[in-house]
């Protein structure tokens, strides 16, 4: 018996040395998705940041990802475990992992992490968000010239500035095209509830909005959009197939170049931490085709796009007013980033009160 | 052929200690057999999944850190149910306590001293009794189902905490992201060792051998297996079905609520809209494979703690998903359950048509 | 489409898988039996109605592969808890857990694609009357069923032999067994039935609510259901009264958001678990509701005494 339990330890042993020595000269990138990789929303397009990073460089890289992982103590010994198992460059993809992230990069001063939508950096941290407003603001002009109404409704996650900027930007966007635009938010206080969002649409939609967006992940809300004759737009990845008929186009989530090019900046030694915000120009957000709409819309959002993207056009460019009146940006002037990433408050133009 | 199961006068003890291995033994079988389905070496499969999580000092250190809480939540969760009082809502117990003890740091920001952190734990643990009191009120004052106020709760503390800290209690430094300040010094709980192992896993073994005692050897713990067993018997001895409520829910809602402030004061060092990875749920299973023993829980616990570590691990060794993680788990509970019934029972095959003449 | 015919319709897809669900939670306890695994049995329920009709091309099909499901699943439970005696809570705990980690499983390939949508039930003319017609005739064959199923349950329950029976074992199961009923195999029985309407919640979720497959979709509607169970006090009329109840104050919390009222979010989400402590309280409080109807054997296992 001693014996058998001897040879079964040696030849696992030997398996795990065998498994070492072809790693060792592969670099290893370990990924943590906060969801499960099957939302087909968020953790579902940097798993096809994860592909991208495979299918660009082959035989010199090894990936490996944990699903999943919830925001608080699991994250920590998620990612170092990873730390641990060799990887060299480590994605964590959620806000609520930075914490976890600098305490584990701590230890592991050699290995390289990247934060996705976080704000503390250190020596081997860095950090990386998309500046996914640029195309809210031409799904915003969009929507005001599509709109028979001059109603929107905006189903949204949490009140934390990255959503409070989208919707912001969206009104500037359809603003331009009809000042009258409005825009009716509903707070479903989750990213991801196929159900509760399409109950969300159906009532904005019944209150008269004949466009739906989102800032929510699941396709439910494009779904009851197409159902009930209104239009809508694509959240994270291109959506049409859901809707084909309703989707007037899809903001994005293109996570695959930033990715490769953070690897082959470890693999030829260049790496460094830095705090990137990639939008259009990079190709992080993207849109996809203009699709369900007159020829003459589709070339406006055309034009705007590459405006943004040629960065001739910003969309927080003043004068801005905030939903009480006063003047938030002068006449001009272009926010900074640093304003924009805490954004707390409407601009001018959307109903309702934002929660504290 | 039908399966007759005949009652033993008592319980087996042999059963008692061969179940759980019969159980686990019945689970490597057959995950072997999946993991060769799927195309994997089945004994490296169950050695990553079930052995390595126990071989480096790291991982055995995350074992503890993983297990405290849930043997913590168990235990009060064992003496609960063996009252027949069914508290569902140990996760909501837990995220009040929590609220509770970080009310110190949020409000009190600078202040450091030893008394600090005893006040933070005393806190967690009130906070979950009170919070825990709410459907004990409910069941004695209304007869209101307990299984479900205590579960309706669970949201409504859950979306409480979701509110604090993304609203009055968030970092003012924090750039309006849902998080507390970061907790320092006093506001945190020591360490032991180098890890992430905190004094919550001294706690957990201290309620655990407490708990055993007093079910064991006391006449409250006489009380509640009394009751558990038959409310009218208890009525007969003298004691008050609705006192055992009041005390079963606050017990487990304080050590709930004790395990709650030790995560939020351990390894989260700060107040998130998550606290717990559902833990409270968790330890519900925990409580019934530790036969609602005090000291079989803290086995359970580190048996559960083991396969989620080993889950996670097999994700990233051997690349599965998540899910057959998860179903590897569920598959794990049902051969513990269905193998338990030897304790009680004597399995028998007889004849279908048989059956009745024994009768 | 005006804004009332908007907020009856939202309610009413809302409601029903709630309805569903919880119907044949009901007839389970009626029996003696309290299965916590409803969320598992409905994620099954899901998970193989969209497979079975994204592959076959068929919505109908996928519901009665979703009712299959239910009632595999549940049978698993039934051989646990009634030929194994285990503990009913402990084993459909594990129930769910099971349910929510296979069906991820199976779906993995069916991630991200578009699903099949049940098709509504157009009955000519009645359809096309305003206002009343959507209402009341514009809806798909689940919709339908899950108003049928509790009508059915009552008149089973209360009119029929079966419902005597199954009233008899839920309430005192060795009675039942000295008058000669066979206590197992009735509550086999109503186990089954029991993950049948959980199996038809789910494929209304991934047939109808949303047309697509989500890895936990059902998002807690399982232990809703079995709160809606004890507030109709095990009386299938009430039954139907609270789930629509339960699906308004759910809309409602919508509603009110997109009128610009400022409430925080996380209020308005809590709103229905607090609502329906309340109507705990309420109905709980009030004894003969409540003591008529519960099933006095529920949650304990029968063994026949030798």
């Amino acid at each position: 018996m001693k014996k058998l339990i001897g040879s079964i330890a040696l030849s696992l042993a030997m398996i795990f040395a065998a498994g070492a020595a072809s790693a060792a000269d592969k670099l290893k990138i370990g990924f943590i998705y906060v969801g499960p990789i099957g939302d087909h929303g968020w953790s579902y397009q940097h798993d096809q940041g994860r592909l991208a990073i495979e299918k660009e460089l082959g035989d010199k890289v090894e990936t490996v990802f944990v699903e999943k992982v919830a925001e608080g103590p699991d994250a920590e010994r998620a990612i170092e475990r990873l730390a641990r198992q060799g990887a060299g460059l480590i994605f964590t993809t959620s806000f609520g992992f930075m914490n976890p992230t600098l305490k584990v990069a701590k230890r592991f001063p050699k290995v390289k992490f990247e934060h996705a939508t976080g704000f503390k950096r250190s020596k081997n941290v860095a950090t990386y968000n998309a500046r996914f407003y640029e195309g809210r603001y031409i799904i915003g002009q969009i929507a005001a010239k599509m709109s028979k109404s001059g109603v929107a409704g905006y189903i949204a996650s949490f009140p934390i500035p990255e959503v409070v900027m989208g919707i912001n930007s969206f009104i500037l966007g359809a603003q331009t095209i009809n000042p009258n635009f409005k825009l009716k938010v509903i707070w479903v206080n989750s990213w991801f509830d196929p159900g509760k969002e399409a109950d969300a649409a159906k009532v904005l939609i019944g209150q008269g909005a004949d466009i739906v967006t989102q800032h929510t992940d699941s396709t439910a809300p494009l779904q009851i959009a197409a159902d009930k004759g209104a239009l809508g737009f694509g959240q994270a990845s291109d959506m049409i197939k859901f809707a084909p008929k309703a989707q007037l186009t899809s903001i994005v989530d293109n996570w695959a170049p930033y990715y490769v090019r953070r690897t082959k900046a470890v693999l030829d030694g260049s790496w460094k931490s830095s705090n990137a915000w990639d939008g259009l120009a990079q190709g992080t957000v993207e849109m996809a085709a203009y699709t369900n709409m007159p020829s003459d819309v589709a070339a406006m959002a055309k034009k705007t796009q590459a405006m943004i993207t040629s960065g001739k056009l910003h969309p927080f460019t003043g004068p801005l007013y905030k939903q009480d009146g006063s003047l938030a940006l002068a006449d001009g002037k272009v926010m900074d980033d640093g304003t924009l990433s805490g954004m707390n408050w409407y601009v001018k133009g959307v109903d309702g009160d934002l929660p504290k | 052929m039908m399966i007759v199961l005949e009652k033993r006068s008592e319980q087996s003890k042999a059963m008692t200690f061969l179940s759980p291995v019969l159980a686990i033994g019945l689970t490597v079988v057959i995950g072997g057999f999946i993991f060769t389905g799927l195309g994997l070496d089945p004994f490296k499969a169950l050695y990553i999944y079930f052995i390595e999580p126990m071989t480096s000092i790291w991982s055995v250190e995350e074992l503890i850190v993983k297990a405290a809480p849930l043997i913590l939540i168990g235990a009060g969760l064992a003496v609960c149910y063996t009252a027949n009082v069914w508290n569902i809502g140990a996760e909501g117990q837990l995220t009040i306590g929590a609220l509770f003890g970080a009310a110190i740091p949020v409000y009190f920001t600078a202040w450091q001293s030893p008394l600090v952190l005893v006040l933070m734990l005393v806190l967690g643990a009130v906070g979950g009794a009170l919070f825990g009191a709410i459907p004990a009120l409910l069941k004695n004052r209304f007869g209101a189902n307990e299984i479900l106020t205590s579960l309706m709760l669970v949201y409504v503390a859950q979306l409480l905490l979701d509110w604090l800290v993304r609203g009055p209690w968030r970092d003012p430094q924090g750039f309006n992201f849902p998080q507390s300040v970061p907790f320092e010094g006093w506001q945190l709980l020591p360490l032991l060792g180098e890890g992430r192992v905190h004094i919550g896993a001294i706690l957990a073994v201290v309620a655990v051998i407490i708990l055993w005692i007093m079910m064991g050897r006391s006449l409250r713990g006489f009380e509640i297996r009394v009751i558990g067993r038959s409310p009218r018997a208890g009525a007969f001895a003298g004691f008050g079905q609705k006192r055992v409520v009041w005390f079963c829910f606050m017990l487990s809602g304080a050590l709930a609520g004790l395990a709650g402030i030790c995560e939020v004061a351990g390894p989260s060092g700060q107040l998130q809209p998550t606290i717990s990875p559902g833990y409270g749920f968790t330890a519900i299973i925990v409580a019934f494979l530790g036969r609602l023993n005090p000291i079989g829980v803290l086995f359970a616990g580190i048996l559960l703690a083991i396969s989620y570590l080993g889950g996670e691990a097999a994700q990233v060794e051997l690349g599965i998903s998540d899910k057959t993680a998860q179903v590897f788990q569920g598959m794990l509970l049902f051969f513990i359950l269905a193998c338990d019934t030897l304790i009680h029972y004597r399995i028998k095959f007889a004849p279908g048509a048989g059956a009745a003449k024994e009768a | 489409m005006g804004a009332l015919e908007a907020v009856i319709l939202t309610i009413i897809t809302a409601s029903t898988p709630l309805l569903l669900a919880a119907i044949g939670e009901l007839v389970t306890e009626r029996s003696g039996v309290l299965n916590l695994g409803v969320e598992g049995m409905m994620i099954m329920g899901a998970v193989c109605g969209f497979a079975t009709a994204y592959t076959s091309g068929s919505a109908m099909l996928g519901v009665a592969a979703g009712l299959l499901a239910g009632v595999v699943m549940s049978m698993l439970f039934a051989f646990l808890t009634q030929t194994l005696m285990t503990s009913q809570v402990a084993t459909g705990l594990s129930l769910t857990l099971l349910g929510l980690g296979l069906s991820g499983l199976i779906g993995e390939a069916f991630t991200g694609l578009p699903g099949v949508k049940l098709t509504v039930l157009d009955i000519p003319f009645l359809s096309d009357i305003p206002f009343i017609g959507p209402i009341l005739f514009g809806h798909d064959i689940l919709v339908y069923a899950s108003l049928a199923i509790p009508l059915g349950v009552a008149y089973v329950l209360f009119r029929t032999r079966l419902g005597l029976i199954i009233t008899a074992v839920g309430g005192n199961h060795h009675s039942a067994h000295a008058l000669g009923y066979n206590v197992i195999r009735v509550r086999y029985g109503c186990i089954a039935f029991g993950g049948a309407c959980s199996g038809l919640a789910g494929a209304y979720l991934s047939l109808a609510y949303t047309p697509q497959w989500i890895e936990n979709m059902s998002s807690g509607r399982g232990w809703i259901a079995l709160a809606l169970v004890v507030f109709s006090t095990w009386l299938p009329k009430r039954l139907m009264i609270g789930a629509y109840l339960f699906g308004t104050v759910w809309i409602m919390g919508l509603y009110v958001q997109a009128l610009g009222v400022a409430i925080p979010a996380q209020l308005l989400s809590s709103l229905p678990y607090l609502v329906t402590i309340v109507a705990l309280i309420i109905i709980s409080g009030n004894k003969t509701l409540t003591k008529v109807n519960t099933p006095a054997c529920i949650g304990q296992p029968f063994a026949p005494e030798r």
